[in-house]
């Protein structure tokens, strides 16, 4: 939080990270969410990290239930939530516990101070009560009655419980934090207008809650200042806020749109990739049909037949159930059919971290099938990419007609950016041929295209074209059933090389900085935010240093090797044990620095500037 | 009678059981209950006036599962237990097919168990063949989930210790709309079975009674092979009374709360209805295994229920009608929205708001 002017009334921040934190029922990304929309709205270019634990509803008061949403609002571009907070809006003894180790000094504090009975601060680990032991002094602490004061502010409203009176208490504090950082109301005024709209009496409570909480900063004499982030000179153009998930389900409906194909999903309910599952169901009237299926194979199931009959099939998943697909997908591999799987990974083994992030399924998508069973990958690195890469990952799998995998992960899901609304008309057309009955000639399944080596997607309905596949061993053209050594070898060839031919499209590796220096940062994935704050920092302290990030991992852009030649050392960042760095040295036989983070959470720019410092010295040259 | 094309193009003569052989060659065992159960389909096929591009064949893994192979129809060779799953994403995405999903005891009622239960309480409009030989008999001879208890095989050798499932009374309690047995080399009637199967709008399932001669050769012998064998089969018709036996000498009354066997003039005299809504009859009658009972054969339920893929039409053809044809635009926008640059303030006239961002 560095500060810029101080005005009379003002100070102008170029940006902060507030962070709300309380019960897992407190209403916390909720109110994380309505800061974030109104500050969008002001202009602020905005990262968000929502946090919560995998239970729905934790005893309350402790540890596990806490639940957090971070936002960084910026006068400037920005890439990450933020390494550490500014401002933290604790709800209780346990939330506060919970975030201890990531505030920095000087940060302001702001607690409910009628959560901190002797009950609850024993609960949430602490000895003596952390308000009067000076655990706080190096922070600006403001004790606020929440409760209460949320009480009397809403007392004369009837017709509500206690309990329903208490749950309205994180807009007071929204209110609050709205006016200390001088958000307009509107925006949070128009949004339970909304959404409260068939109950009259909860419109009342939330607007009065939130004006009390706004009206208390101005008249209370316990914060003396109020800031002011200017808007963010991004780019002209209409934005709205986006997070991976939304810009997956938009993307896929774009792919479709500009193919001219429905949509079908698959899909069994799971964390985090449920929100793809839902945002699709509300879009029948693109014609997407959400099939919820009984479970994880059968979602992939139903997504191969869809392929077969002629849809753009997708299914999606996370760790736990890409597992239980694997099957099913190779069938959609050796099928040779058009059709998405999207990784929301998360953190594993087994069922692992359900609400935490992790990049440690890239070995699981390179290699996680039987047999020789090679598929494209590409791996988004921001929640606006989980657009492009929806409709890219559609030209690729109707170009190499094989199954693609998008890696995202529980980060880039669940976190939100500004997004600079795109013109459809002005994308390119994804042009699918299904070919029909050419008098005289028999029709060969298997006989491939010799520019991209895909096969004929002649779909049922097609009147001459009557063809069976299986999964069986086949024959090159015919697809008949073949067990014959020449022709397993041959269409495992075929099917490596098709995919190997995606590299005619896919554009050259760049680079953030120059293409030549002492150290190549590369990473994959949501990690692009960190690396390449952490690289601009390094770069403006004179290191010798640039950035890169991996979008696509199968196959590897045709330059890389010449690229990564070109730095002295290669450092690659991942939220896994060095899952990339791995399958780099025995793709290209190169030597890399390995960064890996495994604690469910994104890497802090820091870290990696750390790791750049370790790398060249810690004296720029 | 000339067959109509789905696209409604000009009508084309008749097909004929040869149209829809394909070119590869069959190769079950000699003897094996599948030959007659293919040919049965292929005669049958024709007299369901559908052109043959409009018909898929799904399988799964096992002997069974090769049919799609030999059917000159588009058709999926697929994964072990799955192929109501596939067979789903086909209906759903084109819900002109006729789409038949076959498969075996093994492949149905063990690794697929899931997908069956699911696929016809959805009530997706598909047949399910389910080919019952009561053995493992791709992978050499295993005992299966509808083998009986005390049946020995090379993974039993002290005889099963597991209690068999009747693939009727799964596919009731799952609520299946259309359910029916027949026999492999009661040719007549299996075509019939079939065909009913195959038009009735909905989930259908027929279990048919399948020699398997090398591995579980005579498991149904009872009802083929017997000269007694018609005192072991229930030929259950609707609107006929539930009596059997080479003279109709025998019949059945409520006992309790299941069936006996009676001689006829005390049999409940009732006309069988598979259309009965509850099913009740039709699930003791599933429940009915030789040597107590006799074997029945033929549909045991018939009932209309709306099907998945016209209610997910309807859903969508609803969405439209509510929300017209999707517009990408209004999709990007249908969130909190601001602008930057220009005067900064987002126009109000959604028009005027997609001019600014076409341009």
């Amino acid at each position: 939080m560095s500060t810029v002017t101080a005005t009379e009334e003002f100070t102008e921040l170029d940006s902060v990270v507030v962070r709300f934190s309380g019960d897992s029922g407190d209403g916390m990304q909720l109110t994380g969410t309505q800061f974030t929309n109104a500050s969008a709205i002001a202009g602020n270019d905005i990262s968000t990290f929502p946090d919560f634990p995998a239970e729905i509803r934790a005893p309350a008061g402790t540890l596990a239930g806490v639940s957090g949403f971070q936002v960084n609002l910026s006068s400037h571009e920005i890439f990450t939530p933020g390494d550490s907070t500014d401002v933290l809006v604790a709800m209780n003894p346990a939330a506060l516990a919970a975030n201890l180790p990531d505030l920095r000094d000087d940060c302001i504090v702001i607690v409910n101070e009628d959560a901190f009975t002797k009950h609850n601060i024993k609960k949430a680990g602490f000895a003596e009560n952390p308000l009067e032991d000076g655990t706080l002094e190096r922070f600006r602490l403001h004790r606020v009655k929440l409760t209460t004061l949320n009480r009397e502010a809403v007392a004369d409203i009837e017709g509500l419980s206690q309990k329903e009176i208490d749950r309205t208490k994180n807009f007071f504090s929204l209110g609050l934090i709205c006016w200390m950082y001088d958000r307009p109301m509107e925006p949070t005024l128009e949004w339970v207008q909304k959404k409260f709209k068939k109950n009259p009496t909860l419109v009342e409570v939330n607007t009065k809650a939130f004006k009390a909480g706004f009206h208390y900063g101005e008249t209370t004499e316990t914060f003396q200042l109020r800031f002011r982030i200017a808007p963010a000179r991004l780019n002209d153009g209409i934005y709205r806020k986006i997070t991976g998930n939304e810009a997956l389900a938009l993307g896929l409906v774009t792919a479709g749109k500009l193919a001219n194909k429905d949509i079908f999903y698959g899909s069994y309910p799971i964390t985090p990739a449920s929100d793809i599952l839902h945002a699709l169901a509300a879009l029948r009237h693109f014609g997407v049909r959400t099939f919820q299926a009984e479970d994880e194979i059968a979602a992939m199931g139903a997504t191969v037949g869809a392929a077969f009959a002629g849809a753009f099939a997708v299914t999606a998943s996370s760790g736990p159930g890409v597992a239980l697909k694997s099957e099913a997908l190779n069938l959609g591999l050796a099928l040779e059919l058009p059709m998405i799987l999207i990784d929301v990974q998360r953190g594993g083994p087994s069922t692992g971290l359900p609400t935490k992030t992790e990049q440690s399924d890239l070995m699981m998508a390179l290699f996680g099938r039987n047999g020789e069973a090679p598929l494209p990958i590409i791996a988004a690195c921001s929640p606006s990419d989980c657009f492009d890469t929806a409709i890219e990952a559609f030209r690729f799998a109707v170009r190499a007609t094989c199954p693609v995998i998008i890696l995202s992960d529980g980060y880039l899901g669940n976190s939100a950016e500004p997004w600079k609304i795109p013109d459809p008309g002005k994308m390119e057309p994804i042009k699918v041929v299904h070919p029909s009955k050419v008098d005289g000639q028999e029709f060969m399944p298997y006989e491939r295209d010799p520019e991209t080596l895909g096969r004929p997607w002649a779909i049922p309905g097609t009147p001459g074209l009557e063809h069976r596949v299986g999964g069986l061993g086949k024959a090159p053209v015919t697809g008949n059933v073949s067990y014959r050594p020449e022709h397993h070898a041959q269409m495992v060839e075929d099917r490596q090389a098709k995919v190997d031919k995606l590299t005619d499209i896919i554009p050259d590796q760049t680079t953030h900085g120059p293409d030549s220096g002492d150290l190549l940062v590369m990473g994959w994935g949501s990690t692009y935010g960190a690396i390449r704050a952490a690289v601009s920092r390094a770069q403006s302290e004179g290191y010798s240093v640039s950035s890169t990030q991996l979008r696509h991992i199968c196959p590897l852009p045709k330059n890389l090797p010449d690229l990564m030649g070109r730095f002295k050392k290669v450092l690659i960042p991942e939220m896994n044990c060095g899952q990339l760095a791995f399958y780099l040295r025995g793709k290209l036989g190169v030597e890399v620095e390995s960064l890996t983070q495994i604690t469910g959470r994104p890497f802090k720019i820091e870290t990696i500037q750390d790791a750049i410092r370790d790398l060249l010295g810690k004296d720029a040259k | 009678m000339a067959t109509r094309t789905a696209n409604g193009k000009a009508p084309t003569p008749k097909l004929s059981r040869k149209d829809f052989a394909s070119d590869q060659d069959v190769r079950w065992c000699p003897g094996c209950g599948d030959y007659a159960i293919l040919a049965q389909m292929q005669k049958m096929l024709p007299e369901l006036d559908i052109p043959k591009e409009d018909i898929v064949f799904v399988s799964g893994i096992g002997c069974s599962s090769r049919f799609p192979y030999y059917m000159n129809t588009y058709g999926i060779h697929s994964i072990h237990g799955r192929a109501p799953t596939l067979a789903s994403g086909i209906k759903l995405t084109n819900p002109k097919l006729k789409v038949f999903v076959i498969t075996g005891d093994g492949d149905a009622l063990s690794i697929g168990g899931n997908h069956l239960m699911h696929v016809l309480r959805r009530n997706i409009d598909l047949t399910v063949v389910l080919f019952n030989n009561r053995i493992y008999g791709l992978t050499k001879g295993q005992f299966s989930p509808t083998s009986r208890t005390g049946h020995v095989t090379k993974s039993s050798p002290l005889g099963s210790i597991e209690q068999p499932l009747n693939p009727l009374s799964v596919a009731l309690a799952a609520e299946a709309t259309f359910v029916a047995r027949s026999i492999d080399v009661e040719t007549k009637h299996l075509q019939d079975t079939l065909q009913q199967a195959a038009q009735h709008k909905g989930a259908s399932f027929v279990e048919v009674l399948q020699n398997c001669n090398i591995f579980n050769d005579g498991a149904w012998h009872h009802v083929t092979k017997d000269d007694a064998k018609e005192d072991h089969l229930l030929r259950l018709e609707p609107g006929q009374p539930l009596v059997f036996g080479q003279e109709k000498q025998k019949g059945l009354r409520v006992s309790g709360l299941g069936l006996e066997v009676v001689e006829a003039s005390q049999a409940d005299t009732s006309p069988f209805d598979p259309t009965e809504k509850s099913g009740a009859l039709a699930y003791a009658l599933s429940r009915m295994e030789y040597p107590d009972f006799p074997v029945p054969i033929g549909v045991f339920r018939q009932v209309d229920m709306p099907t998945y893929e016209t209610d997910m039409d309807a859903q969508v053809a609803f969405a439209k009608s509510k929300k017209g044809d999707g517009d990408l635009l209004d999709l990007y926008l249908s969130s909190d929205i601001w602008k930057v640059g220009g005067d900064g303030k987002v126009p109000e006239e959604r028009n005027e708001l997609k001019k600014q961002i076409r341009s």
